[in-house]
């Protein structure tokens, strides 16, 4: 057997002879601390084995030796592969930066007959059409749509309520349509509506357009009627029965739902669920309000704390595991997309978490005044008289003068949370991102304190909870790892 | 039933005066002779003037020696238990040493050609330990075999040994298996460590890289393991870099992870860490310990019994079938892997060692099956029994 060398010849030998790759961490609890690589593949250590990992004070056979090979956080000092294997995954996981720009969102008309005390766009009445996109703006900003880099775009048309100004949104589709198969060009349509003036016709239009709905669902008819008045009180009715026109004309999948928390919803997360259960829509996105538009004015937003919301949050995901447990395959939304970030190397386009931040380079947004806004949360701002977002204007505007305006630059160069405070030593930062506009509109400042942030805590609450759950296994694990790969 | 003898040894005549080695390709003794290497395979007595007249000067017989009557100048004398053999079969013979060697058998899917006896690794399990000899005249002899195997061949493999240790004269020989053989795919068999090396990926590169492939063993993502499992230090991470030099150049790779008492106890986590670091494998292959060569020497580190991993390998299995890695399970039989596995078990890669027991008689699977090896003094799982579906037999 002497031909054979022992396992000791192979260990790494003093600490010397190792180093740590590139590692973040956070505590997660009392002698808990999550450990993160470059691109967020965790290792949960107690206290004593992450400061035995970063004194390199690690051996084969240990247990933590092993861990954090796996892990890449530690490798021997002239090991090359390592940190190839790391560079190559950020790459992977930042490739959506090679095709700025897939979403395009029209705001057509500012009206609406829904008058929500936590309307974050600041929505005007019915009467007066000063606040309808003219055909002539929409159409230069259709111009600006299709001259960005991307094969596929996606086309959102927002309010107000987008059905009061349908006819410009027919011309602006036929108009796509036509400049679309000259330029080779794909387009996916979206009306974001509260569905209370849907006709037939307007849904034939859609079927015949390939037009998709995005809706508002806030729970069960009493907290949905509350959040959303209108006249006669019947917002939840007129949702509820639209979706399930718009399903027997466009395609179940066609249709979708999204729900905005208020103080009113704290304390009902399994009502909101079982809702969109009863509706059969196939998934939730458990939303809190933004700090726009009246939610500020009639201080909804001001209502419950982030802590509040955040046991909202769990208390509405654990009951949604349980559902899945039972068979029902219904994620949350928000949930996926982070469980996809943590569990894959996919990369992730969603444009409110990004860094570089996804304003401007995830979405633009025209507005029905002409102004052009980095997104659909700066163009909220506008409305409340801060025009810090605002990159042109659409009649003296091109693509380009819009993603390299010297504003955007500094804006989206200013906030990488690669090397923001706070952010760049932070495990969660691979699975996070830079959000400028909240952090503007909160703090007055585009990067903002993290330890004073909402966003922060929130992300870190969802972020930490998964985590958990995961490192506790069984079908709860399971079940949320199938959300990260559907 | 034993193993195929692909080396041995055999009585010759006259071939001695030709060179220390001969290259033979058998071939039906009433077709006259298309080549210098053929050689008619001679079954019955008859066949003796047949190929004669056919205009045969050597032959291999595989009679009995009875049977055999009248000569050739040249001739190899088999037995009746050579049967196998058949025509299009390639044979080495060294007439001084009475040896031969099968290079090729049409019958079997499975070819690959020894590139060399050489390695830089000394693996605890090698079925096929390395010798350190000049042997690079083997890279000739495959260079001859090429010309001679069929134009339809559909897979050629390659071993070692190390094949990648002379890279400049391997490389060239996998073009030339490309141009002669058009529909064929090369397999190599190596660790990896070559592609380390920039130059080594480029030539490699230049091959049709969507009929070449090569399969290389990653024990465990910890260095400290993977090295002393394959006796060198550095070699994870040459071999990593490797793999991310061959796929950055758009070539197949597939890794395969040998199932020991050194693997098995973090499989798991080995495929977790291949499905999120190196998500763009072409193929992981799990592997059934070969029982035999270093495997024997050091069974009683190595051995675990498949009853005893079964459920770390159906973990691991559900890892990597949520990748879009093509995944196959080898050298196991059906019988020991939980119901999860079996849809990933494929039969072995040399039909030498589909064999079976005889306890396998009743078992309803045999077809499907992919035995176990029976080139050593195989240890047997304990979970060996037959798969009987209920109500079968109607």
């Amino acid at each position: 057997m002497s031909r054979f060398l022992a396992p000791g010849i192979f260990h790494p030998g003093p600490s010397s002879h190792m180093q740590l790759l590139p590692l973040r961490f956070e505590r997660l609890g009392a002698d808990r601390i999550v450990a993160a690589n470059l691109v967020g593949d965790m290792l949960l250590l107690s206290d004593e084995e992450l400061r035995r990992l970063v004194a390199l004070d690690i051996h084969p056979g240990d247990g933590i030796y092993e861990r954090a090979c796996e892990k890449l956080l530690v490798c021997r000092s002239d090991d090359r592969a390592w940190l190839q294997v790391l560079a190559m995954r950020l790459r992977s996981r930042m490739a959506y930066l090679a095709f700025p720009t897939a979403l395009h969102i029209f705001v057509v008309t500012l009206r609406c007959e829904h008058s929500c005390p936590y309307c974050q766009v600041s929505r005007r009445s019915m009467d007066t059409e000063a606040f309808d996109m003219t055909e002539g703006y929409a159409m230069a900003a259709l111009d600006i749509a299709l001259s960005a880099p991307p094969s596929t775009i996606k086309i959102e048309f927002q309010g107000g309520e987008p059905l009061l100004n349908f006819g410009l949104i027919q011309s602006i589709v036929e108009a796509a349509e036509n400049k679309a198969v000259r330029r080779d060009k794909k387009i996916e349509f979206v009306i974001a509506t509260n569905l209370a003036l849907l006709t037939d016709e307007i849904l034939f239009y859609c079927r015949d357009h390939c037009i998709s709905i995005s809706t508002s669902l806030d729970g069960p008819a009493d907290l949905h009627n509350r959040n959303r008045p209108r006249p006669g009180g019947n917002s939840h009715l007129l949702a509820v029965s639209g979706i399930e026109r718009a399903r027997a004309v466009l395609g179940h999948d066609h249709v979708s739902a999204l729900m905005t928390t208020t103080e009113a919803s704290l304390d009902r997360p399994e009502e909101i669920i079982d809702e969109y259960i009863r509706q059969d829509l196939g998934g939730i996105f458990l939303r809190p309000l933004s700090p726009y538009g009246f939610a500020v004015k009639t201080r909804w937003f001001d209502k419950y704390s982030t802590s509040r919301w955040l046991a909202f949050y769990e208390r509405g995901l654990r009951h949604i595991l349980k559902l899945n447990r039972q068979g029902h395959f219904f994620p949350e939304f928000y949930a996926s997309l982070l469980l996809k970030r943590m569990l894959t190397d996919e990369p992730s386009g969603y444009v409110d978490l990004r860094s570089p931040a996804g304003i401007g380079l995830g979405a633009l947004v025209y507005n029905y005044d002409g102004r052009v806004f980095a997104s659909d949360e700066g163009r909220m701002l506008a409305e409340m008289g801060d025009d810090a977002f605002e990159l042109g204007h659409l009649r003296d505007t091109d693509y380009a003068s819009l993603v390299t305006s010297d504003r955007l630059v500094d804006l989206v160069g200013g906030t990488l949370s690669q090397c923001a405070p706070e952010c760049s030593s932070c495990a969660y930062e691979p699975h996070c991102g830079a959000d400028p506009v909240y952090h503007h509109a909160t703090q007055g400042d585009p990067v903002g304190i993290k330890p004073l942030s909402g966003f922060c805590a929130r992300q870190k609450g969802i972020l930490g909870l998964l985590l958990t759950i995961l490192d506790a296994g069984g079908e709860d694990a399971r079940v949320l790892q199938r959300w990260a790969t559907a | 039933m034993t193993p195929l003898p692909l080396t041995g040894r055999v009585e010759t005549r006259g071939l001695s005066a030709i060179s220390t080695r001969t290259l033979l390709r058998l071939a039906n003794p009433e077709a006259p002779p298309k080549s210098v290497y053929d050689a008619a395979l001679l079954r019955t007595p008859n066949d003796y003037s047949v190929a004669l007249s056919a205009g045969y000067g050597q032959a291999v017989s595989v009679m009995n020696p009875s049977d055999v009557v009248g000569t050739f100048d040249r001739v190899a004398l088999f037995g009746p238990k050579f049967r196998w053999l058949g025509n299009g079969d390639l044979l080495a013979i060294e007439p001084a040493l009475g040896r031969y060697r099968v290079l090729w058998r049409t019958a079997s899917r499975h070819n690959a050609f020894l590139v060399t006896d050489r390695c830089d690794h000394l693996c605890l399990m090698c079925s096929q330990p390395p010798k350190d000899v000049d042997d690079s005249w083997i890279i000739d002899e495959i260079g001859d075999c090429l010309s001679l195997l069929p134009a339809h061949t559909q897979t050629v493999g390659f071993t070692g040994g190390e094949p990648f240790l002379d890279w400049q004269r391997f490389i060239p020989l996998v073009d030339k298996a490309q141009q002669m053989l058009p529909s064929a795919s090369a397999h190599v068999l190596t660790n990896g460590r070559a592609f380390s090396r920039a130059e080594v990926v480029t030539a490699w590169s230049a091959l049709d890289r969507s009929r070449a492939s090569v399969g290389i063993p990653i024990y465990s993502a910890v260095d400290a393991i993977h090295n002393h499992i394959v006796q060198s230090q550095n070699a994870l991470d040459e071999t990593v870099l490797g793999i991310l030099r061959l796929k950055d150049r758009g070539n197949r790779v597939e890794v395969r992870i040998v199932l020991h008492q050194l693997t098995v106890p973090r499989l798991v986590e080995t495929c977790a860490w291949l499905a999120r670091n190196l998500p763009f494998l072409d193929h992981v292959a799990l592997m059934g310990m070969e029982d035999t060569g270093f495997a024997l020497a050091n069974h009683n580190v190595l051995w675990a019994d498949p009853v005893d991993y079964a459920q770390t390998l159906a973990s691991a299995v559900a890892i990597l079938a949520g990748t879009r890695i093509r995944l196959s399970v080898y050298n196991l039989p059906l019988c020991v892997l939980p119901d999860s596995v079996r849809p990933f078990a494929v039969q072995s890669i040399s039909d030498w060692k589909n064999a079976h027991h005889d306890l396998c008689a009743p078992c309803d699977e045999r077809g499907q099956c992919a035995g176990f090896f029976t080139s050593g003094k195989t240890k047997l799982s304990r979970g060996l029994s037959p798969i009987v579906r209920s109500g079968a037999g109607s």
